[in-house]
């Protein structure tokens, strides 16, 4: 039933198939690229929207480099930054998006991706008391750090390194701050 | 067979992941609940249908020594399609499964139905015999991730039904081997009645 | 330095590649049955892995990101594993046939080995951490990594095939016999794994 396995016919499948593959690929990323960057974009607006209070000027996605180390923010003219920064969990990379408004106050902190042990380090995304604690935050006056560590941040139980981690990613994000030119 | 027979015969006589033991990497990865087992289900169920269809049209005219190769473009490219798809319009979904989604190119049901199946039959028997297996493996998924649900945080499709926290290992990795190997048994048992 | 002992340390025990990240289950418990073929497979999977992340990682780097390609990753991923597959199976035979026949019958299987394609993207798509920032991988890191992970590979397979070879021999109720107890006998290995969170 199959056709020979001669040479030709082998080069030529493959080709064949190779190429209309890639055609249907173009066609269907061409078609989904829109939707996706919309897709992503909501979901940024979205992160902004939490740590920010409300702002009506367009984010801007600008980026540092602070001690080495990229950062990506966005500037909302009138209101403060969105700053993404990431550090070392528990588990791998937690990322966390820190808004500081233009006096240095933090606003709030959400939490972009993690993989931190579920039902301990990852109650950091829904732990209100654990996040609600750095609303109103004023890095200049109080030192972020665990308790344990000489600070102020009350610890997640039982998660003392996720906490620190999400302390010192809060922490890093302010240096990003205060390079911007914040306190001018 | 019967028509029925095709899509039936994924559920318990040719189960999947009890039976034939297949695509286990998704199955213990993905089923850290009852929601993440069932999506993690319909995505390879799509790409199963697709490929099905499609191999059972071309096999005829695929030379031989090169089958596999021809077979392996055409499930990844279905499964790019569904990546692009999962990205455009659920994006929360393709974040949650993440690396298994790219991963369903290697998962042996796919290919292992192109071979055993679709190249051998015609395309309506190919796309039934894909909508069987790919029921069976979403329901035995989702049946895995209700049980680590429950056990684990105490919930069923995200609907919690104790406070606090479940045992926590259920959701981590012991527990997915755990689950898996304890319903193992359990459909011994049952399939021997 | 630091950093290449802290990737070692991740990939072989913390995040290992079986036991925590659900890599490569199908031939683990395929050829885990006696602690020979384990071994082969063993070896035969770290030499691929580490190879093809080499090649999918330039590929990546050099052809696929600046034509802004990357959607085609999955799919010229492993169009390149199993090239490469066949590759090595050709070399082998013909610089090392006794190598050959030590792992010759596993390579086919390794293309279908979703370790090999789940290292391979994961290297050029997920950032990592070890000790300071995040940052994806370098070529230097990424090979680091991969040989690693599969020696993580490696070391599961054969301890669990030296458990599986205990098992046979012992009394077990009808039902659990054969993979049931085999997945739960991992399960409990990958509790003991799990202490080794954390450290890094």
């Amino acid at each position: 039933m199959a056709a020979v396995s001669n040479l030709k016919n082998m080069v030529l499948s493959l080709t064949l198939v190779c190429l209309v593959c890639s055609a249907i690929l173009g066609g269907v990323f061409a078609m989904t690229s829109a939707p996706i960057k919309a897709a992503e974009a909501a979901k940024t607006n979205a992160s902004i929207a939490r740590v920010l209070p409300d702002f009506e000027s367009e984010p801007a996605k600008e980026s540092v480099t602070v001690d080495g180390t990229e950062y990506v923010y966005y500037r909302v003219p009138g209101t403060g930054y969105a700053i993404i920064s990431t550090v070392g969990g528990f588990g791998g990379p937690l990322t966390l998006m820190v808004g500081i408004d233009e006096k240095g106050i933090i606003c709030n902190t959400v939490v972009l991706s993690h993989s931190e042990t579920p039902g301990l380090g990852a109650k950091c995304q829904t732990d209100a008391s654990f996040i609600d604690q750095f609303k109103g935050w004023d890095p200049a006056a109080k030192k972020l750090a665990v308790t344990k560590d000489g600070g102020e941040v009350d610890a997640i139980t039982a998660s003392t390194i996720t906490s620190r981690a999400y302390s010192a990613a809060i922490a890093n994000a302010y240096s990003v701050y205060l390079k911007l030119g914040g306190n001018e | 067979m019967s028509k029925l027979g095709l899509i039936t015969k994924g559920l318990i006589k040719e189960n999947p992941t009890f039976v034939l033991v297949l695509g286990m990497c998704p199955t213990l990865a993905t089923t850290t609940s009852a929601m993440n087992g069932l999506e993690m289900g319909l995505a390879t169920m799509f790409v199963l249908i697709l490929s099905n269809i499609v191999i059972s049209l071309i096999a005829p005219v695929v030379p031989d020594k090169v089958h596999i190769p021809v077979y392996i473009v055409v499930i990844a490219t279905f499964v790019t399609v569904l990546q692009l798809l999962m990205q455009a319009y659920v994006p929360q979904v393709y974040e949650t499964l993440g690396l298994f989604i790219p991963l369903i190119v290697v998962n042996c049901i796919v290919l292992g139905r192109a071979e055993a199946f679709a190249c051998k039959n015609s395309v309506g028997d190919s796309a039934l015999d894909g909508i069987g297996i790919g029921i069976g493996f979403t329901l035995s998924l989702t049946v895995i991730g209700i049980v680590r649900e429950i056990l684990g945080s105490g919930s069923i499709f995200g609907w919690k039904f104790i406070a606090g926290d479940g045992i926590l290992a259920f959701v981590m990795a012991p527990g997915a081997f755990l689950v898996l190997g304890y319903l193992m048994v359990l459909f011994n048992k049952l399939a021997k009645r | 330095m630091a950093e290449y002992l802290l990737i070692i340390v991740s990939a072989i025990f913390v995040n290992n590649i079986v036991l925590a990240q659900f890599l490569g289950v199908c031939p683990f418990m395929g050829v885990s049955n006696k602690l020979s073929t384990a071994t082969g497979m063993s070896g035969a999977v770290c030499f691929v892995i580490t190879l093809a992340t080499v090649v999918t990682y330039l590929i990546n780097k050099y052809f696929l990101v600046p034509l802004g390609l990357t959607f085609l990753q999955t799919i010229a991923f492993i169009l390149v594993i199993a090239a490469l597959v066949q590759i090595v199976e050709i070399v082998l035979k013909k610089i090392s046939p006794s190598l050959y026949q030590a792992l010759g019958i596993f390579l086919p299987l390794i293309t279908t080995n979703c370790a090999v394609l789940g290292v391979a993207i994961n290297v050029v798509t997920k950032e990592f951490t070890f000790g300071d920032a995040a940052h994806m991988l370098n070529l230097g890191e990424a090979t680091v990594y991969a040989l690693a992970t599969s020696l993580g590979y490696g070391l599961a397979m054969v301890l669990f095939a030296g458990m599986r070879e205990q098992l046979a021999q012992s009394d077990v109720p009808e039902s659990f016999k054969g993979l049931p107890i085999a997945f739960i006998t991992v399960g409990i290995m990958a509790m003991a794994f799990l202490g080794f969170s954390g450290i890094v």
